[in-house]
């Protein structure tokens, strides 16, 4: 089968649209050609990660649409970019790159997008409902649609993403398709008991390690003892979108595609069945630690954005709490999320602890650390996965009391019981 | 003649030679790959520390973020890219970047895909053709 396209589509590719579209669908044809698309079908709505400023061919492809009039034709939030918009001068960023970086949000603005600045689009009021279909692009945010909420996305790249916002169509093939949705890896989990499934940071220790053994197949989540939380499934699955290149999982009795084990297969046989033990979720839990010191410069919790939910989380373990004065104390979020927070007056205790905010960006995201700051730690396995090598730092992982504890101690300290043989 | 042949799936049609890298495990462009210098920088991956720039770099496909085709588009732009790349099935994020790239800068990069099996037989430091048909030829 060849793709075929509608009347509409046609008129798009010959122009009838203007240039920017033109060049949008162009290159959506061509990737439907590659990947072995029937057709197009119609989106509900975009989120675009190419607003991320990597360098000159990401900005020259921004403003190539933007100076050809690029508009979007569905609802489209934009992921974070290389900048806090009005804080950046706070920290390392240099002006030149800064500028660059500004250009490059000031273009993808321009297209008539919702500036929310945020890799957690799936907690703001953009986000889409069961069923749906979207283009999506930022790994954590495409795997929270299909998995949390059942709206459907295939794996989409930058500069993908806007193509389809711009033309309204995405092809048809991957996520998008119910047959291919079917899980494919099938976890059983074996004496994990309760307690530590009630942990926060069981979530991103099984998700680095199903992300791992997955890589880009469907897994299967099977013998879930407690029903997890938003913020929890949002860190499992940014973990697993990082170790691995998962866009879709299911967990029995708890994602909506997946009531009971059968609907989660679709009454097909998966391709193996894999035990998850307590050693492989330590092993895990190590392997997020990249640091052979208890050195700390700096904790910084956030990837992805930190939501309402996990400042009220936070809030009350800092009370009355001071940092030590060699350690900083970041939460990256956005700043719809963090004016929320505001004012339910969950910032209040954070200043008084010391800690700093960061909206519109990460650290991974934004040349923001200064070479001094050497010895992170992180809640997040998507910090934990990507530091060394996006920033060259070392990074320890621990739950959310330890990254407090840990800050104003002054070094890395860890609580090992729950964890322990 | 060369020692091996192998008959690819052309993603992105183009000719290419050079000296391959080959990797068993996937990669992620964004936090994995150095487009200033072509250099592997994901410190848990079993090429950390390789050059890639100017190979013919073999990667099953990539994992994790979807910033993987900007890095490789900056890569092709800043003449830091593999020479080629050759994978397991049709990667949706490199091809991206070569069509991209071809857009932009009429400079699309050639992507072949084998079988698993004949993936398999290429090894780092094999000097490698590709034609526009998707022979890969091993020379030596």
């Amino acid at each position: 089968m060849s793709l075929s396209l509608t009347s509409r589509d046609h008129e798009m590719l010959r122009g009838d649209h203007g240039p920017a579209t033109k060049m949008a669908m162009s290159i959506l044809v061509r990737m439907a050609e590659v990947s072995g698309a029937n057709e197009l079908l119609d989106i509900v709505g975009a989120h675009i990660d190419s607003t991320v400023y990597i360098g000159e061919a990401g900005l020259e492809f921004a403003e190539r649409l933007a100076n050809l009039g690029a508009k979007v034709a569905v609802p489209t939030t934009l992921n974070v970019s290389g900048l806090d918009e009005y804080h950046w001068q706070e920290w390392a960023v240099p002006s030149e790159w800064a500028k660059q970086a500004y250009r490059q949000m000031a273009a993808y603005q321009n297209m008539g997008t919702i500036p929310t600045w945020t890799c957690a689009p799936y907690q703001t009021e953009m986000k889409p409902k069961f069923g749906q279909q979207i283009a999506w692009g930022e790994s954590n945010a495409i795997v929270f649609a299909n998995s949390v909420i059942g709206a459907r996305t295939e794996r989409y790249p930058d500069l993908f993403d806007i193509c389809c916002a711009i033309t309204g169509r995405a092809p048809a093939i991957g996520l998008h398709l119910t047959e291919n949705r079917a899980g494919q890896l099938l976890f059983q989990l074996v004496d994990i008991p309760t307690q530590i499934q009630q942990r926060d940071d069981f979530y991103p220790v099984l998700g680095n390690l199903i992300g791992k053994l997955s890589l880009d197949k469907i897994p299967v989540i099977h013998g879930m003892a407690v029903k997890p939380g938003e913020d929890q499934l949002k860190a499992f699955g940014a973990g697993a979108a990082s170790s691995g290149g998962v866009a879709l999982f299911h967990m029995i009795g708890i994602t909506p595609e997946a009531q009971t084990l059968e609907e989660a297969i679709q009454g097909k046989s998966p391709i193996q069945t894999i035990e998850v033990t307590m050693d492989m979720l330590r092993d895990s839990r190590r392997e997020l630690t990249h640091t052979g010191t208890d050195e700390l410069h700096m904790v910084v919790l956030g990837s992805p954005h930190f939501s309402l939910a996990e400042f009220k989380h936070l809030a009350p373990l800092v009370q009355g709490k001071r940092k030590h004065p060699n350690v900083k104390f970041l939460v990256t979020s956005s700043r719809a999320m963090t004016q929320l927070a505001q004012r339910a007056g969950y910032l209040e205790p954070l200043a008084a602890f010391g800690a700093q905010l960061t909206v519109d960006t990460c650290i991974l995201t934004s040349p923001m650390l200064p070479e001094e700051i050497r010895y992170l730690m992180t809640n997040s396995a998507k910090f934990a996965y990507y530091s060394p090598g996006l920033l060259q730092k070392q990074i320890a992982f621990g739950s959310l009391e330890d990254c407090v504890n840990s800050a104003v101690e002054g070094r890395v300290i860890r609580e090992e019981t729950a964890w322990a043989d | 003649m060369g020692r091996l042949t192998l008959q690819g799936k052309v993603i992105i049609r183009g000719e290419a030679q050079g000296e391959a890298l080959v990797s068993r495990e996937p990669l992620s462009f964004w936090g994995g790959y150095d487009w200033m210098t072509g250099e592997i920088i994901d410190r848990r991956h079993m090429l950390s520390g390789a050059i890639a720039r100017d190979r013919i770099f073999a990667v099953p496909f990539t994992r994790g973020s979807s910033t993987t085709t900007a890095v490789l588009l900056e890569a092709i732009r800043a003449k830091t890219a593999p020479a080629a790349l050759i994978t397991t099935d049709v990667d949706f994020f490199f091809a991206l970047a070569s069509v991209i790239a071809d857009e932009l800068y009429d400079a699309p990069l050639p992507l072949v895909a084998l079988a698993e099996n004949e993936f398999t037989r290429l090894k780092t430091g094999d000097k490698i053709h590709i034609s526009a048909n998707g022979t890969i030829t091993v020379i030596i």
